[in-house]
């Protein structure tokens, strides 16, 4: 299938606050958020970017939105590339793809009634007034707000955080986009009603044939609504397949202490003690190479020398490790 | 998860900025030393507008006795509430015409102070970079300037007119507006709702206006309500320190002939205690108001 | 048992009334156990560590119920003199609540020496030895909270609570918002800690699967009562309670084959409101009509049993297996209404 979202090369760098001493010398020193991203999404297809907090996971989630622009590097959305669009084509654009928030208590103005926060988009796709009602009612109707006209002269501060989501999703569905970027959908929510959202995000996938992207930090939440997962260390994938091959044998040290970590309901599973070590290093002094080499336990000197690439072991599976999960046990 | 037994305050935050400005309008009915505030402006508005009913002698006209002689230092009597001065004229005639300059000086340094700063705060704020950057350096250059002297040379310059002291008040106060401002749409403007407005499209001045302006209306008008103290205060310095528009009358310039003519010593206090008590009344309700309109702003201020 | 809650209540009051958020509570914990206390929010579990600290927000109150601990009853004169020395309290995002203009080691010090009344010179060095103990680096005494990444914080923040060598640790969602590795790493180190210092602890989550990894026994909470408490392998893997069964259902499960998650339609009571009758009865699709009528909780209970407070407890095997259904909790379409 064609690939609906393309990325190549994708650098981005955040510039820090410079020392008196870095402005003399010229130097420029930067967070590189992203360290050289490339891969592709299929029209239809869901995938997962999973990692840590720091890994650019959220701002590779920006970057597909144009809501931030790379430093180098280009990205493509249906054969467009983002950094060209402008005027009606940006507009275009911005009805197509669309983001669902992490934290649904502030993604929505404090100061409009549900109906204005979800009729907006089509106001400034510049849809007709006539047609707004229908179709906000429509769009609750996907997200299951049933009995649309008890919630539509509300304020957000007047609904629980399940049904924010709800509206924030809505908001995301009421121009019928064909891509979707989910952050942290439910990280925010209680757990009795994670689950409902969950539900929902992949119904109204499957309904509407969503391009979708989830972007987590928890294994087990992506699994239930992507087939493709990617994780992401520091700036870089460092593995990327399907979701059920990461979680049952993943391949990439990282991605194996992260599913050691993965917390389980219950008590009777047998734990694997954590199989790494420290913490996620400043992204100002990055190790040379490999990003991940001073907390591997599989580390050996060439990860200090070269870079590994993202290389393909099995079909549509990809690791970027030297050792190519010789080591899985 | 914090438990709050507490509910949420039902704030009908209303639409944007149209409602916005109402509750901002409204809020002195909702705090007492606001009212009390308003109440006093009030008093002065309603002085101001009736000046002419209220003391129809000419303020600046010099009054004789019926013996044909000058009427100076006349003690407060039933003809001259609070007396005359050393050159004849009435001082409760100029107290009540005082207050309009006093008022008109303090709006119109309000109104473009407000307004001043809450566009430049927007624009830097929002757009950032280049722009940013060249308006805040112009506001640290006018934060830089010593106040008092400043107005003094540029009234000097353009003439010492009453709209020229506005003028320079507006040029020295907005930039504090401005930078509270801008700092305050720096964190608004990473909010996660305004981002979704972008991501649904809204044009940039929409995402501004419509989403961001509205919540820095009350900052907006805590800076109009300070900057009607300070411009009256200024005003008052530069007419007594001789610098003012001497074919106006105004509580600064009668401080300043009651200083000059030594009516302390001839214990003439009918002649300066009363414009000094107006200029400290409005400057105080201007800051009781921008209080009300800081802990709107600030609702963690409430009950402290 | 080194705590015994019987019959807590805690009132707030509110400009809607009085708030009744912990309503009846019983539970205990073992001396050298992790007793865990899981609910939604809003069910009570906070509010009930806080009511032992006697650290209640303003308009809050204990309305009733006793607690003891260590045999002696506590109320606002006796907890004072225990706090820190006996009774410790990691806060939730206690992580973001270390002073930013004091160093990290002048934070720990601080306590030692104004709670402790440590010499200056031994509270430096306990304070590094504490730092050693919760895996952070003595070096880093010196540096600023901002200098810490979040993980680092919530061990700083732990650290202290252990300066003056308490008995009971209270932690409320000490792992929430970190990262799932950063998350293991401190769930192993308070488990390595608990053993080594013989701690007894108690640990206010939202996550079962933090239960399940890192206490002995756990007391499910929901509005504002125990609806079942016992050792956890039991209460997991055998949930008699239809709101520990339903909890259940709402978690993924990485391991598992069954792709569903089923989550608990409708939200919680308002504390405001008075109820009568088990509170999750109309969440339930179990309930009877008797379980509106008469009152269900634990109370008075100190043991560490499987303990159930259903109704029909007695067909808890039945309702177990009708509960692993998704069809059995969706009543209707609307569910997200409330």
């Amino acid at each position: 299938m064609a690939a609906l979202v393309e990325l190549r090369d994708v650098v981005k760098h955040f510039p820090v606050t410079r020392s008196l001493g870095e402005i003399l010398s010229g130097a420029r020193p930067a967070v590189r958020a992203l360290d050289g991203v490339s891969f592709d999404i299929g029209a239809g297809d869901a995938i997962a970017i999973v990692g840590e907090s720091g890994c650019g996971k959220t701002t590779l989630g920006r970057l597909m939105l144009k809501l931030t622009e790379p430093t180098t590097g280009a990205i493509a959305f249906a054969g467009a590339a983002l950094a060209d669009l402008a005027g009606d084509r940006l507009r275009d654009f911005r009805r197509q793809a669309q983001l669902v928030f992490q934290n649904p208590f502030d993604a929505l103005n404090p100061r409009f009634t549900i109906y204005r926060a979800v009729a907006e988009p089509l106001l400034n796709a510049g849809i007709d007034k006539g047609e707004h009602a229908d179709r906000v009612a429509m769009a609750f109707r996907r997200v299951h707000l049933a009995d649309v006209d008890r919630y539509l002269d509300r304020y957000p501060h007047q609904l629980s955080g399940g049904q924010l989501q709800r509206v924030v999703l809505a908001r995301a569905l009421v121009l019928a986009p064909r891509f979707l970027v989910a952050d942290e959908p439910v990280s925010m929510l209680d757990v009795s009603v994670r689950a409902g959202i969950l539900a929902l995000m992949r119904e109204v996938r499957d309904a509407m044939g969503l391009t979708a992207v989830y972007i987590s930090h928890d294994l087990a939440l992506v699994r239930y609504l992507c087939e493709r997962t990617l994780v992401m260390y520091l700036g870089r994938i460092v593995e990327d397949g399907p979701t059920d091959a990461i979680v049952r044998r993943p391949r990439h040290p990282y991605t194996q202490a992260l599913v050691a970590a993965v917390p389980v309901p219950d008590a009777d599973q047998p734990r694997a003690p954590l199989p790494i070590k420290g913490n996620v290093p400043d992204a100002r002094e990055l190790p040379s190479g490999c990003h991940f080499r001073d907390r591997c336990p599989h580390a050996m000197a060439r990860c200090a020398q070269e870079t590994p690439p993202l290389r393909p072991i099995a079909d549509g599976h990809r690791v970027a490790c030297h050792l190519e999960g010789a080591f899985t046990p | 998860m914090v438990e709050k037994a507490e509910p949420v305050p039902a704030v009908r935050a209303s639409g944007s900025l149209a409602p916005a400005l109402w509750r901002v309008a409204t809020m002195p009915l909702r705090d007492p030393f606001a009212f009390a505030g308003l109440l006093i402006y009030a008093l002065f508005v309603l002085v101001a507008l009736f000046a002419d009913q209220l003391a129809p002698t000419d303020p600046l006209e010099i009054l004789f006795t019926k013996a044909g002689k000058l009427a100076a230092n006349v003690p407060p009597s039933a003809d001259f509430p609070l007396g005359t001065t050393n050159l004849g004229r009435d001082i409760y005639g100029q107290l009540v015409h005082g207050t309009r300059s006093a008022l008109a000086v303090g709006l119109s340094a309000a109104i473009i102070v407000a307004t001043v700063g809450t566009v430049v705060g927007l624009v830097a704020g929002y757009f950032g970079g280049k722009t940013d950057a060249l308006l805040m350096r112009i506001a640290d250059m006018a934060l830089s300037l010593p106040f008092l002297p400043f107005v003094i040379v540029l009234t000097g310059f353009l003439g010492a007119s009453t709209t020229n002291i506005v003028l320079a008040v507006a040029l020295l106060l907005w930039p504090n507006s401005a930078r509270v401002i801008r700092s305050q749409v720096l964190t608004l403007r990473e909010r996660a709702y305004v981002e979704a407005a972008r991501v649904t499209g809204a044009s940039r001045w929409r995402v501004l206006f419509v989403h961001i302006a509205p919540n820095i209306m009350p900052l907006s008008f805590v800076y109009a309500a300070i900057a009607i103290g300070w411009a009256i205060i200024t005003e008052a310095s530069v007419s007594f320190l001789g610098f003012g528009d001497s074919t106006s009358v105004s509580w600064g310039s009668m401080l300043q002939d009651a200083f000059s003519s030594q009516a302390l010593s001839r214990g003439q206090y009918a002649w300066f205690v009363p414009p000094g008590l107006c200029i400290i009344l409005v400057v105080v309700a201007g800051f009781f108001i921008s209080r009300g309109y800081e802990e709107v702003f600030m609702p963690r201020l409430r009950g402290r | 048992m080194i705590l015994e809650v019987n019959d807590l209540q805690v009132h707030y009051r509110t400009k809607d009334g009085v708030a009744r958020v912990v309503d009846g509570a019983s539970f205990a914990v073992p001396e050298g156990r992790i007793v865990g206390l899981v609910g939604e929010s809003g069910c009570g579990k906070t509010t009930a560590v806080r009511a032992i600290m006697g650290v209640l927000a303003d308009n809050g109150a204990r309305a009733g119920g006793r607690i003891t601990f260590k045999g002696q009853a506590l109320d606002a004169a006796t907890t004072k003199p225990l706090l820190w020395r006996e009774i410790a309290y990691v806060p939730q995002s206690a992580m973001n609540s270390l002073d930013p203009v004091y160093t990290v080691g002048e934070q720990i010090v601080e306590v030692l020496t104004r709670r402790g009344s440590a010499p200056r010179a031994a509270a430096q060095a306990r304070a590094s030895e504490l730092f050693d103990m919760v895996g952070l680096h003595a070096r880093r005494l010196g540096d600023y909270p901002h200098q810490f990444s979040g993980g680092m914080r919530q061990r700083a923040a732990i650290a202290m609570a252990l300066a003056l060598e308490p008995s009971l640790l209270l932690a409320d969602e000490p792992v929430t918002a970190l990262d799932v590795i950063v998350q293991r790493q401190i769930l192993d180190m308070l488990r390595e800690l608990q053993q080594r210092l013989r701690l007894s602890m108690v640990l206010v989550t939202h996550d079962i699967s933090v239960v399940a990894y890192l206490c002995n026994e756990v007391v499910v909470m929901y509005a504002g009562q125990v609806v079942e408490s016992g050792p956890v392998r039991d209460v997991l893997a055998r949930p008699r309670h239809p709101y520990t069964m339903g909890l259940r259902n709402a978690f993924p499960d990485l391991m598992s084959d069954a792709l569903a998650l089923v989550p608990i339609e409708g939200s919680p009571p308002d504390p405001r409101e008075a109820l009568s009758g088990c509170r999750f009865a109309p969440r339930c699709p179990f309930a009877q009509a008797a379980c509106t009528a008469a009152p269900a909780q634990i109370s008075g209970i100190i043991d560490t049993h499987h303990r159930s407070a259903c109704r029909r407890d007695s067909e808890a095997d039945a309702l177990r297996q009708a509960a692993l259904d998704p069809s059995t909790w969706q009543r209707s379409s609307n569910f997200a209404m409330s």
